[in-house]
C-alpha cells in the first residue's frame, strides 16, 4: 500500500511536469527560424563549435516561427526568409541583415521532358498557379517553348500547405510579374492558393510532384539539385533566359542595391540584370539592438562574422550562394551602427 | 471470566484493522474519485481554453467561420467549412469501409476461423493497430497514391462519375490524392481497433445462449444476426465509435494524402483538408493574430464535432436499450 501510494505519487508527479529544469551550458546561443538556412546553419555550427567552442542550438521551426520566437525573447537569434519591413523592425526594437543567397526553383514531372528543356515566364508561371492554365500544351507555354514537344496534359498544381519564405518569395515575385496574381491572390508567407493541392515542406512539394503526372511545384534550389529534381529554365525581366545556378543568384545579388536598402530591406526577386534568375531569395538574421544579454549577442555576432567570411566555401559545398564582399562590409557596419553589444 | 477476557482480547485488534481498512478504503475512493474528476477537470479546462483562445475568430466572423470556404491569410478572412467538411466526409467514408470489414473479421475470428488460424489472424490484426500513422501516410502517398490514381481514380471517374445525382460527387482528375484515399486509408487505420472490441465482445457471449440456437435449427447467419447481436449491442455500437473517434482526430496519415487544399469540391476524388491536418500544418507559421485565432477556433470546432459525435452514439444507444426493454 505504501509503495503504490508512493509510485502513484511519482506517476502524478512525472504527468503534471515536475521535473528537474535541465541546467544551461555555457558558451551557447540560440536561435530558430528558416528550415531554408537549416543545412548551412548547422554545418557552420559544427565547424564554429571546433574552433570557438561556442554552441549554436538552431530550431528550424519555420520563418514565420522564428520572427515569433526572436519577438517573444525567447532566443538569441531569429532566421526568416522574409525580410520585416523597417517599420515592423524599429516597432520590436529588432535589427536584421542578410546571411546566404539561393533560389526558388519551378520542378515539374512532365513525360519527356528532361531538366532544363522547359522555359517558363513569370506570367505564364502565374497563370498556371491562378488555374488559368490547365494543360501544358496551352499556347502560352507552347510560344516560351518552340521545338519542344509538349503533350496535352492536365497541370497538377503543387504548393506549400504550411506558412513559408520560400512561398513569400514565390508569390512575391508573381505578385511583381502579373497584376492579376496581386489583384486576386497577393503575397505572404502563406495565401489563399487557387488551385492544386499543399504539401507540407519541400519534401512535401517534392514528394507530390515527383508522384502526380503533369504536376508543377516549387522548391528551394539545394533541395533541387541534392533530389535531382526536373528544374525549368525561365525567362528574367531583361528576357533573357537563365537557368537557376549560383552564377545567376550572384548576378540578382550583384543587380540589388543593398547599400541603399534600411535595414537591408529588399527582396531581390524579379532583379534587372541579364543574367539574374528572376526567383532569387535571401534568408535574413534578426537580433535585437538592445539585446537583454550583450554577451550572448556577441558570441552571436562572433559566429555570424564566421559564417560570411570564414564559412563562405562551406556554403557554397551545400549550394548555397554566399554574398560578395563588399555586401559583407556593409553587414559588418550595420552590426558595429545597429546592435549593442556592450 | 477468563472466557469473557479471551473474547475481549482480539476485539479491539479486529476493529483496529477493520478502522484500518476503513481509512484504507476512504482514502483510494478518494484518490480515484480525484482520478476521474481530473479528467473531467482537465477536458473542461480544455475546451474552454481553446474556446478561450478562439473566441476572436468567432467574434470576427460570427457563423460565416462555420458557414464560409476562404481560408485567407493574405487579406486574414478564416472560414471553415472546408476543414469541417473534409474531416466528416473523410470519417465518414472511413467508417462506411471499416464497420462491414471489422464485423466480417470479428465474426469470422469468434464464429468460423479454427483456432489455429484465428491466433494468428486476430494477432496480425492486432499489430496494424501497433503502426505508427506515419507509416501510414508515407505508405499513402508512395504506394496507394499511384495505385488510386492509376487504376481506382479513372474508373470511378468513368462509372460513378457519370449518373445523374451522385455522379459529382465521384467526377474528377485522377490525382489519386484527395478525400477518398484518405478515408480508404483512415477504414484501415480504424479497423483494429473496431474489430478488437467486436471480437472481444463476440467471444464473451455465454455458450449455452450460442448453442441453444444452434440446437434449435439456426444458422450460423441466423446465431449471429439474432444471438450474437442483440446481446453485444451496446459494446458493437461503442467500438464503432471509438474508431469514428479516432478517424475524426487523425492528423499525420490524412495530411499526406488528403491534398491540404483549402477549395471548397464536393468531390471525393478532389484535394481537400481536414481539422486537424490544417491545424498541424499552419499553426507554426501563422503570422498573424487572428490566423493563430482561427486555427484555435478550428480546434475548439474539432472538439465540439468530436462531442456532438459521441453524444449522438449515447443517444442511439439508449434509445436501443429502450427498444429492446419493449
Amino acid at each position: 500500500m505504501k509503495l503504490s501510494l508512493g509510485l502513484l505519487a511519482i506517476a502524478v508527479a512525472g504527468a503534471i511536469g515536475v521535473a528537474p529544469v535541465a541546467a544551461r551550458a555555457q558558451q551557447q546561443i540560440t536561435g530558430a527560424g528558416s528550415t531554408f538556412v537549416y543545412p548551412v546553419l548547422a554545418k557552420w555550427s559544427a565547424d564554429y563549435a571546433r574552433k570557438a567552442k561556442v554552441q549554436i542550438n538552431y530550431q528550424s521551426i519555420g520563418s514565420g516561427g522564428g520572427i515569433a520566437q526572436i519577438k517573444a525573447g525567447t532566443v538569441d537569434f531569429g532566421a526568416s526568409d522574409k525580410p520585416l519591413t523597417p517599420d515592423e523592425l524599429s516597432a520590436a526594437g529588432l535589427a536584421q541583415f542578410p546571411l546566404v543567397i539561393g533560389g526558388v526553383v519551378p520542378v515539374v514531372n512532365i513525360a519527356g521532358i528532361a531538366a532544363g528543356s522547359l522555359t517558363l515566364d513569370g506570367r505564364a508561371l502565374a497563370d498556371i498557379f491562378l488555374g488559368k492554365v490547365k494543360t501544358w500544351n496551352d499556347p502560352e507555354i507552347a510560344g516560351l517553348n518552340p521545338g519542344v514537344k509538349l503533350p496535352d496534359q492536365r497541370i497538377s498544381v503543387v504548393h506549400r500547405s504550411d506558412g513559408s519564405g520560400t512561398t513569400f518569395n514565390f508569390v512575391n515575385y508573381l505578385s511583381k510579374v502579373s497584376p492579376e496574381w496581386k489583384a486576386k491572390v497577393g503575397e505572404g508567407t502563406s495565401v489563399a492558393w487557387p488551385t492544386g493541392v499543399g504539401g507540407k515542406g519541400n519534401e512535401g512539394v517534392a514528394a507530390y510532384v515527383e508522384r502526380l503526372k503533369g504536376a508543377i511545384g516549387y522548391v528551394e534550389y539545394a533541395y533541387v539539385i541534392q533530389n535531382k529534381m526536373t528544374w525549368t529554365a525561365m525567362k528574367n525581366a531583361a528576357g533573357a533566359v537563365v537557368k537557376p545556378s549560383a552564377q545567376s543568384f550572384q548576378a540578382a545579388a550583384a543587380s540589388a542595391d543593398w547599400a541603399h536598402a534600411k535595414d537591408f530591406y529588399l527582396v531581390m526577386t524579379d532583379a534587372p540584370g541579364q543574367d539574374a534568375y528572376p526567383i532569387a531569395a535571401t534568408s535574413f538574421i534578426l537580433m535585437y539592438k538592445q539585446p537583454k544579454d550583450a554577451a550572448r549577442a556577441k558570441l552571436a555576432l562572433d559566429f555570424f562574422r564566421y559564417a560570411l567570411e570564414e564559412g563562405q566555401a562551406t556554403a557554397q559545398s551545400l549550394d548555397y550562394v554566399p554574398f560578395p564582399d563588399s555586401v559583407v562590409r556593409q553587414i559588418e557596419d550595420y552590426w558595429h551602427a545597429n546592435i549593442h553589444t556592450k | 471470566m477468563s472466557a469473557a477476557v479471551q473474547q475481549t482480547v482480539p476485539l479491539p485488534a479486529a476493529r483496529r484493522r477493520r478502522a484500518g481498512a476503513r481509512v484504507g478504503d476512504t482514502v483510494f475512493g478518494a484518490l480515484a474519485r480525484a482520478a476521474a474528476l481530473l479528467v473531467l477537470v482537465l477536458l473542461g479546462l480544455t475546451a474552454l481554453s481553446m474556446l478561450w483562445g478562439g473566441w476572436p475568430a468567432f467574434r470576427t466572423f460570427g457563423w460565416h467561420f462555420f458557414a464560409g470556404t476562404e481560408w485567407d491569410p493574405v487579406t486574414r478572412r478564416f472560414a471553415a467549412l472546408v476543414p469541417i467538411y473534409g474531416t466528416l466526409v473523410t470519417s465518414a467514408i472511413a467508417m462506411v469501409i471499416a464497420v462491414p470489414v471489422s464485423f466480417g473479421i470479428a465474426v469470422f475470428l469468434t464464429e468460423v476461423a479454427p483456432r489455429w488460424l484465428a491466433g494468428p489472424v486476430a494477432a496480425a490484426i492486432e499489430l496494424l493497430a501497433g503502426v505508427p500513422s506515419i507509416i501510414y501516410g508515407m505508405w499513402g502517398l508512395f504506394v496507394f497514391v499511384p495505385f488510386m490514381a492509376d487504376h481506382v481514380d479513372p474508373w470511378i471517374d468513368a462509372s460513378l462519375g457519370t449518373l445523374p445525382l451522385i455522379g459529382p460527387l465521384f467526377s474528377g482528375p485522377p490525382l489519386g490524392i484527395g478525400m477518398l484515399t484518405a478515408g480508404i486509408i483512415l477504414a484501415i487505420m480504424v479497423v483494429p481497433f473496431v474489430s478488437a472490441v467486436m471480437r472481444d465482445v463476440f467471444a464473451l457471449v455465454p455458450p449455452p445462449l450460442r448453442e441453444s440456437a444452434f440446437a434449435l435449427g439456426a444458422t450460423r447467419w441466423e446465431v449471429v444476426r439474432r444471438v450474437v447481436l442483440p446481446y453485444t449491442r451496446t459494446a458493437v455500437v461503442g467500438g464503432i465509435f471509438l474508431g469514428l473517434g479516432r478517424a475524426l482526430g487523425e492528423t499525420m496519415a490524412v495530411t499526406f494524402v488528403l491534398g491540404n487544399a483549402h477549395d471548397f469540391a464536393i468531390s471525393l476524388l478532389a484535394p481537400g483538408n481536414s481539422i486537424a491536418a490544417a491545424i498541424a500544418n499552419e499553426f507554426t507559421e501563422a503570422d498573424s493574430d487572428i490566423y493563430r485565432q482561427s486555427l484555435i477556433a478550428l480546434g475548439f470546432v474539432l472538439f465540439i464535432v468530436t462531442f456532438a459525435v459521441l453524444a449522438v452514439a449515447k443517444l442511439m444507444l439508449l434509445r436501443l436499450a429502450r427498444q429492446a426493454g419493449r
